[in-house]
């Protein structure tokens, strides 16, 4: 039932797109992070939380349809609903029914529980995309409370000697999943433009500390206070007003000692919304799939595993998706645009 | 176990020297004596020899984690390191154990004397009880690779700090011949027997590249120009009737260089002399590569000393007759040295010391273009030392100055690429490059590094979309992309289907104004060879 062609993953019967990289009629949207949500389609559907973010990047005048979890709409005889992924607010998998088979398209997704998305519900299903950012047995994730619990231990003994933190993750996801965990007693929390951004947009029933923009930020009355900022921000002579400061890292990169080191930072934290190795296999596992498509990331090493370990039907497919990049920020990069305009 | 593992992450993940210096303090200060003297060894790269091959701690690693070969390498060409390949790999401990650090060295030291069965016995039931830092410190030590980003000199700040000593001192009695197994740390430090060890070498005081235009230096007649020499920076070392020769790694290497053994009849005892090592014939240095095949071999036969003879340019003058001379200036020190050689030639004719010539030039004009001539003398480059200088610990700057000529370069046409490591595990980095040979492209050189991270992600796309074929984890590209290749120096080597092969070589540039039918030959780079030679 799917194919992937040159515009993106394509569902044949119902003549739609899962999240295309480049403009066609109909797209579906798993997530707002720009290397899914892309630009110049007619018309888009996706999960209802993900829709304010989607038009902050594609424009507030795009034709977009919103959906809610479960909720089955037909296409061509095509049965399609959104299914929780646990990757960020409003992703979502993409189930697709016809003729007796199942599809699943994941989009990003991971197992652990972010108190901020919905959590990722296996689907059973016959054919599952996959991605394999963290597709290697090298990547097993620590529990995300430690990761909690060690970021406001850093937080409290730079305040402790009146150095400021400065946090730097995704401005859609991970911003909103470190804000989620900081301790409000330790300091005043701050964001950077872009993720503040972001934050307005997120739906009511999330309840994040309170926070204030960074361009508020005096220097003499707020020392110890952390900031939350996107990887865009390393390196840019907007971190200078917060000196001195330590400077902290959350990526699931930073299991890496190189990736640490490079990176220039002062603490790496463990903390990805995509799947390590465990939970990759847990859910395949779950989904009872015989048939694999993995898409970015190890995928052609994960392929192989899946075949040899699992004896599934395990295929790489060449996708433009760009996985957890640390390195050069396209979502970030056009919030920081937004945040000029 | 535990409070090495915080010392080695407090350490690996900062930069900034004062907070090195902090957290060794703190280790310093709270840890048992027997760890402390472990540390200090580990820390200067006192390695004890290995007992386990790194083959059976992979196979163990796979054995827990359930993998198979394959993917184990598939791991460790992303990260990049096996000790944190197998750290990463081993599923997660779910017990902890406190080893001590001098039990943990004690224990691994004496495994080879026990069954493999007894080692993986072991190596995995400690695997299982350490937290992820611990557990890579714990394969860097069994897998003898352990190296951590401190410099003695740090080490030496962080132990005079701790105990109220001297750094002098402490760096004295750090160096030379002694064993964490049976010292203690305040026993090393405070031993005040100046008798105790006659090997031991002085911190050699290293120099760094010249910033500034040589001009900025001031009056030449304060500075000492000399050649800078391209061999085994060494200390040769006379007491009690015994000689002992140092490397500036502090090895020990006098069992390499029999030619000095004769010194022992023409020094006198109490003799410390800085220099460099090198193969020298008919008083000219002979290229780097003939020291590198005389230094691999294990049995020095009369064809090889007769091939490679070597003798040491000596720079400077630390002990005579017992007395350190450091604090004495340059001068007085040059003095001493040149009359005590010449001494040494009334005795000896042959005698394998020669002075490092002291260059007389008028004006900094003059010493620049002594500099160009590095490469005729098989030289790097210059010393520039100020004349009224002491002998200083480590590497500093201010009174003595490198001042090393240019890299050489070469263009070659990118033609296969391999993806990096870590967080560039997605990123076609590593490169390897060709010259012409007639029509046909011949690969000479791998190269990693030079380029500037933007530069990185466009090659990886051209890559990417220009990939003509794949072979495991290498993609072979079109010929298209020319790069600028600086390398340090270069040799004929008939193992390469180049027939040459360079020292030290990265990416200068990327050449995108050049087609690849502008990148150089290996005609060019026979002719480079030839004219290098004297
Ligand atoms: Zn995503
Ligand atoms: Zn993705």
């Amino acid at each position: 039932m799917l194919k992937f062609d040159r515009f993106g993953i394509f569902c044949e019967p119902a003549g739609v797109y899962i999240d295309p990289w480049k403009p066609v009629e109909k797209a579906i949207i798993t997530h707002a992070h720009s290397d899914h949500a892309r630009w110049g389609s007619k018309h888009y559907l996706a999960h209802h939380d993900s829709i304010p973010i989607i038009k902050l990047r594609l424009g507030a005048d795009i034709s977009v349809q919103g959906l809610d979890y479960y909720e089955t709409i037909d296409m061509n005889g095509v049965k399609i609903s959104l299914h929780p992924a646990g990757h960020i607010t409003g992703s979502a998998q993409v189930k697709m029914e016809h003729k007796g088979k199942v599809w699943v398209a994941s989009g990003d997704y991971k197992l652990q529980n972010d108190n901020v998305s919905v959590p990722f519900e296996p689907i059973k299903c016959d054919h599952f995309v996959t991605e394999s950012t963290f597709g290697l047995p090298i990547y097993n994730f620590p529990d995300p409370q430690i990761v909690h619990h060690d970021i406001n231990a850093w937080w409290k003994t730079n305040n402790e000697q009146g150095k400021n933190s400065i946090i730097i993750g995704y401005a859609l996801g991970k911003a909103q999943r470190i804000l989620k965990h900081l301790d409000p007693s330790i300091g005043n929390i701050y964001t950077h433009g872009a993720v503040a951004n972001i934050n307005l947009r997120m739906p009511e029933k999330l309840i994040l500390p309170d926070t204030r923009p960074a361009v508020e930020f005096i220097k003499k009355e707020n020392a110890g206070s952390i900031i939350v900022a996107p990887p865009s921000a390393i390196g840019t002579p907007w971190l200078k007003r917060f000196e001195p400061f330590s400077l902290g890292i959350c990526s699931g990169w930073m299991q890496l000692r190189g990736a640490r080191r490079r990176r220039g930072g002062d603490r790496g934290f463990v903390l990805s919304d995509h799947c390590d190795w465990q939970q990759l296999n847990t859910a395949i596992k779950a989904t009872g799939a015989e048939n694999i498509y993995v898409t970015h990331g190890y995928k052609s090493i994960y392929a192989k595993w899946l075949r040899d370990e699992y004896k599934l039907n395990a295929v790489e497919v060449d996708t433009l998706y760009e996985g957890e990049n640390i390195e050069e920020n396209k979502p970030e990069e056009n919030e920081q645009a937004e945040e000029v305009q | 176990m535990k409070k090495f593992a915080e010392l080695y992450t407090a350490i690996d993940e900062t930069t900034k020297t004062n907070a090195k210096v902090d957290a060794l303090v703190h280790y310093f200060s709270e840890a048992d004596e027997k760890d402390a003297i472990w540390c200090v060894a580990l820390l200067i790269g006192k390695k004890p020899k290995r007992t386990i091959k790194t083959a059976e701690l992979k196979s163990w690693c796979m054995e827990l984690a359930g993998i198979e070969e394959w993917l184990f390498e598939e791991s460790y060409h992303v990260v990049g390191d096996l000790a944190e390949t197998i750290t990463l790999a081993l599923p997660p401990s779910k017990e902890r154990k406190d080893f001590s650090l001098h039990g943990t060295m004690d224990k691994i030291m004496s495994l080879d004397k026990v069954s493999e069965e007894e080692k993986r016995e072991y190596v995995q039931t400690t695997w299982n009880l350490l937290s992820t830092p611990e557990r890579f410190v714990f394969n860097k030590l069994t897998t003898g690779s352990f190296r951590i980003g401190v410099s003695q000199q740090l080490v030496i700040k962080a132990l005079a700090k701790q105990f109220h000593l001297d750094e002098n001192i402490v760096s004295h009695r750090l160096t030379g011949k002694w064993d964490p197994v049976n010292v203690t740390l305040k026993g090393l430090l405070f031993s005040d027997n100046k008798n105790d060890d006659h090997s031991k070498p002085y911190p050699f005081y290293l120099a760094y590249q010249l910033e500034v235009p040589a001009e900025e230096l001031g009056d030449l007649n304060e500075w000492q120009v000399e050649r800078k020499y391209d061999g085994i920076r060494g200390q040769i070392i006379i007491r009690d009737k015994q000689l002992f020769v140092w490397s500036r790694g502090e090895e020990l290497i006098t069992e390499k260089f029999p030619e000095f053994n004769s010194l022992l009849n023409s020094l006198p005892d109490g003799t410390v002399i800085d220099g460099e090592i090198l193969p020298m014939k008919d008083g000219k240095p002979l290229p780097f590569h003939v020291m590198q095949t005389r230094t691999s071999r294990k049995n020095l036969s009369k064809k090889i000393l007769e091939d490679a003879p070597l003798m040491m340019m000596c720079y400077d003058l630390l002990e005579l007759e017992y007395n350190d001379l450091r604090n004495e200036s340059m001068n007085m020190r040059r003095t001493k040295l040149e009359n005590l050689l010449s001494e040494a030639y009334a005795k000896m004719k042959d005698l394998p010391l020669v002075i490092s010539p002291v260059l007389e030039c008028k004006d900094w004009d003059e010493v620049k273009s002594e500099r160009l001539k590095a490469r005729e003398c098989l030289c790097e480059g210059l010393m520039l030392k100020r004349k009224d200088s002491v002998y200083e610990v480590g590497r500093r700057k201010g009174n003595w100055w490198k001042w090393k000529v240019d890299a050489l370069t070469v263009d070659g046409v990118l033609i296969y690429a391999q993806k990096g490591h870590g967080r560039r595990a997605n990123l076609y980095t590593d490169y390897t490059f060709a010259i012409w040979d007639g029509e046909q492209l011949v690969p000479f050189t791998k190269a990693y590094s030079g380029l500037t991270d933007k530069e990185l992600l466009q090659v990886d796309n051209w890559i990417k979309k220009n990939t003509i074929d794949k072979f495991g984890p290498v993609r072979s590209v079109k010929a298209e992309l020319v790069f600028e290749i600086a390398f340090e120096g270069i040799q004929p080597s008939p193992r390469h289907k180049s027939g040459i092969a360079l020292r030290f070589p990265r990416i200068a540039r990327w050449r995108t104004d050049k087609s690849p039918n502008e990148a150089n030959t290996k005609n060019d780079l026979l002719q480079l060879i030839q004219s290098l030679k004297v």
